[in-house]
């Protein structure tokens, strides 16, 4: 294959060839064939998922995110690439993505084993959260304005730690709530590192009826505070510094 | 980049503390248009800050707020602000933590108008 590359530069072989390197446990081999093919075909969705994969080899994973999101942005349906974000979803703990991504490839290749397994394993670990969360249902902001109807305290995986998210008409969408931004906290933690402005410490997310305020609370944990537009965002913001200083003593008497 | 996404940018970019403009594409985050300072990853920015308005929307449309019409991120060193714009992209300031965000935003709602 190495002797058909120097002949024929343009040839698609080294798809071929890195992939064969990489199972060789040779990474780094793998990653100069994917990048020398990648200078020659940037927009070739199967060029760059190989690169992600060689990425993972060697430990990269937010690397082999980006690239498996270029891949996805060239080929929408990429079995591969959403394959591999599904995988790095659920090992950063956002299950909600993994999910999403895992879906998609199931939607791309309806008999690929491999993901049929994987949706199993995520969905199992989904409910094993929710049955989790049911078990701890707690008050722990009680008193507080708004302590089960718009105040959510969760961790980094999206599980209810505490309060509760109930719509206008009393449905209770606290889980959903929680897996969506937590999987937002993720993309935020991923945004600031590459453009080094450090942890991001709160969000403010306006919609037509309300507005959201999203901070970091003590080990880990994740508080929301949600009011209709009555509310102004300076307000919210005292909102959850205060709720932050009752999930702050929650946090220090869970500790052993 | 068209004339018209570029004055749009302009605008955005004249605002004191802002390091960058950018307009993506809402679904998949790819970048349609930039003005960006040296050394930012205009493209990485863009598929994350895409990923992140889409999970914050489904958390607005999930909590019965509505659809996100405006995001603001606060880091220690820096500001992310986005805000949907007309045809599935989204308008994305890269900003100096102390950035006026009222300036930057109506300078995004222009440039969201723009894109029209």
């Amino acid at each position: 294959m190495s002797a058909e590359l120097a002949q024929n530069p343009d040839s698609l072989v080294f798809l071929d060839l890195g992939e064969v390197l990489r199972r060789r446990g040779q990474p780094y081999s793998a990653a100069k064939a994917a990048v020398a093919g990648l200078e020659r075909h940037p927009d070739l969705a199967d060029a760059h998922d190989l690169y992600a994969r060689v990425l993972v080899d060697m430990g990269h994973l937010q690397q082999a995110y980006e690239e498996w999101h270029s891949t996805v942005a060239l080929d929408p349906q990429h079995l591969g690439a959403h394959k591999g974000l599904g995988f790095l979803c659920y090992r950063w703990g956002d299950l909600d993505g993994a999910l999403e991504h895992l879906e998609s490839a199931l939607a791309a290749d309806p008999m690929d084993q491999s993901v049929v397994q994987a949706l199993r394993m995520v969905r199992d670990a989904v409910t094993e959260l929710t049955e989790i969360t049911d078990e701890q249902e707690s008050s722990v902001f009680e008193g507080l304005e708004g302590a089960r109807h718009g105040l959510l305290m969760f961790d980094t995986r999206g599980r209810v730690l505490g309060g509760g998210m109930l719509t206008e008409l009393g449905e209770d969408v606290s889980q959903d709530v929680a897996a969506y931004v937590a999987g937002g906290c993720q993309e935020a933690d991923r945004s600031t590192r590459i453009l080094e402005m450090g942890e991001w410490q709160w969000m403010i997310v306006e919609g037509a009826g309300g507005n959201m305020h999203v901070s970091r609370s003590e080990a880990d944990t994740v508080l929301l505070v949600a009011r209709d537009r009555s509310v102004p965002s300076g307000r919210l913001a005292i909102l959850a510094e205060r709720a932050a200083e009752v999930a702050r003593q929650w946090v220090e008497e869970q500790q052993p | 980049m068209s004339e018209k996404f570029r004055r749009a940018l302009d605008g955005i970019t004249r605002v004191r503390g802002v390091r960058g403009a950018l307009l993506v594409t809402s679904d998949d985050g790819l970048v349609v248009a930039d003005a960006v300072m040296e050394g930012v990853r205009g493209g990485a920015v863009a598929a994350l800050t895409a990923s992140l308005a889409a999970r914050l929307g489904k958390a607005t449309v999930g909590a019965g707020i509505g659809e996100a019409s405006f995001i603001h991120l606060q880091a220690e060193k820096g500001a992310l602000l986005a805000m949907p714009a007309p045809d599935g992209v989204l308008v994305v300031v890269i900003a100096e933590k102390d950035v006026n965000v009222g300036l930057a935003r109506l300078e995004m709602l222009q440039a969201a108008e723009a894109v029209k």
